[in-house]
């Protein structure tokens, strides 16, 4: 079990490295999914549509923007700390929904640790 | 600067077909919850939670797959190898809600389409095409490692087929300088490249994990322990 915990703890930290460090030398050039519906419209150099017709430009507005949108910290001027401090943010808080969730519907029958001798709780 | 939009955003599929998708992806979620309540104990727990988180991580990683395209891991193949395709699913549907709600990523109103691309049909393809390989191939690292990277290819392209499915049905736009044709197969040959830089992510995260730790990878999981006799089989794999 403690070996588990490590191991966890381990791939939590590999996770971290990716989402707040490696992810800041990430491609910054559009998805698959989104130069296929930017064909047809022609792109400025940071990539807004400067003209033509294309399946984009119907995107319409986030319905949301919180502190952390598109990946960045809003008040944080610095991209690559921006980024950095919303990856960790995402990926701690994707731990905690992700294994919150699971422990929430696991069956209530595993929930006490049966030991070979059965040890009772409390 | 990375970019900052990786899913389908709002206003590309229409209302209608956003709120049918929404309401199917819904049933099937609710499915996978009670399908995923068998497999969930005290070891997979924790390791759903890991492989949602590295999900989001990897998802962040745009690499190069063209000139001015990039890809990202949508992570069914390895979450479906690792926790199973019922809590797999689940592992990429969280990570495309926080998306949605925390990061402004993929629209709300189309997380019904999202979730069914990549969370339910890329892992769904993902399960199938490794379960068929792990029948013939052996259960080892290096064999998890080449169903892990064969998966993520086909599961690629289906759930960028999936897209073009939706947008067959609720894309009301006249195309101009392009069909409908041309930009399905546009969609599965970028795929196809994506597809190709998953698989070797998701085999160099499987094969290592399965390495390190046989005993926490789902896929390993009928060779681990046969009913009644754990112990005895417990280091037998590796």
């Amino acid at each position: 079990m403690k070996r588990t915990s490590w191991f966890i703890a381990g791939g939590l930290l590999v996770s971290l490295l990716l989402a707040g460090v490696l992810s800041n030398f990430a491609s910054a050039s559009p998805d698959g999914l989104e130069s296929a519906l930017h064909e047809g419209c022609v792109l400025a150099e940071d990539g807004t549509i400067v003209g033509g017709d294309c399946v984009a430009r119907r995107a319409g507005e986030h319905e949301l923007a919180g502190p952390f949108a598109d990946y960045s910290v809003t008040g944080v001027e610095s991209p690559f700390l921006g980024t950095a401090v919303a990856g960790g943010v995402g990926v701690l808080l994707t731990f905690a929904v992700g294994g919150g969730l699971f422990w929430l519907v696991r069956r209530p029958s595993r929930r006490t640790p049966a030991g070979p001798a059965g040890q009772p709780e409390s | 600067m990375r970019n900052e939009a990786l899913h389908i955003a709002n206003g590309i599929i229409n209302a209608q077909v956003s709120l049918a998708f929404a309401v199917l992806a819904g049933l099937a979620v609710a499915l996978c919850l009670t399908r995923a309540r068998r497999d969930l104990d005290d070891r997979l727990i924790p390791m759903a939670g890991l492989v949602a988180a590295f999900v989001f991580a990897a998802q962040m990683l745009n690499f190069p797959v063209g000139p001015g395209v990039s890809g990202h891991l949508l992570g069914g193949a390895l979450a479906a190898i690792l926790v199973g395709p019922w809590v797999g699913a689940l592992c990429v549907t969280v990570v495309l809600v926080v998306q949605a709600l925390i990061f402004s990523d993929g629209g709300l109103s189309a997380l019904g389409l999202n979730v069914t691309n990549m969370a339910l049909v890329g892992t769904a393809a993902a399960y199938f095409v490794v379960a068929g390989l792990l029948r013939v191939l052996p259960r080892t690292p290096g064999g998890l490692a080449v169903a892990a990277f064969l998966g993520s290819v086909i599961a690629t392209v289906a759930a960028s087929q999936a897209f073009m499915f939706q947008f067959f049905l609720g894309g009301d736009v006249a195309l101009s300088g392009t069909t409908f044709g041309a930009m399905a197969l546009s969609m599965a040959g970028i795929h196809l490249l994506i597809g190709v830089g998953e698989g070797v992510i998701a085999a160099l995260t499987v094969g290592a994990v399965a390495k390190a730790r046989p005993d926490l990878v789902f896929a390993l999981r009928g060779l681990r322990r046969p009913p009644a006799a754990a112990p005895a089989m417990a280091g037998g794999v590796a």
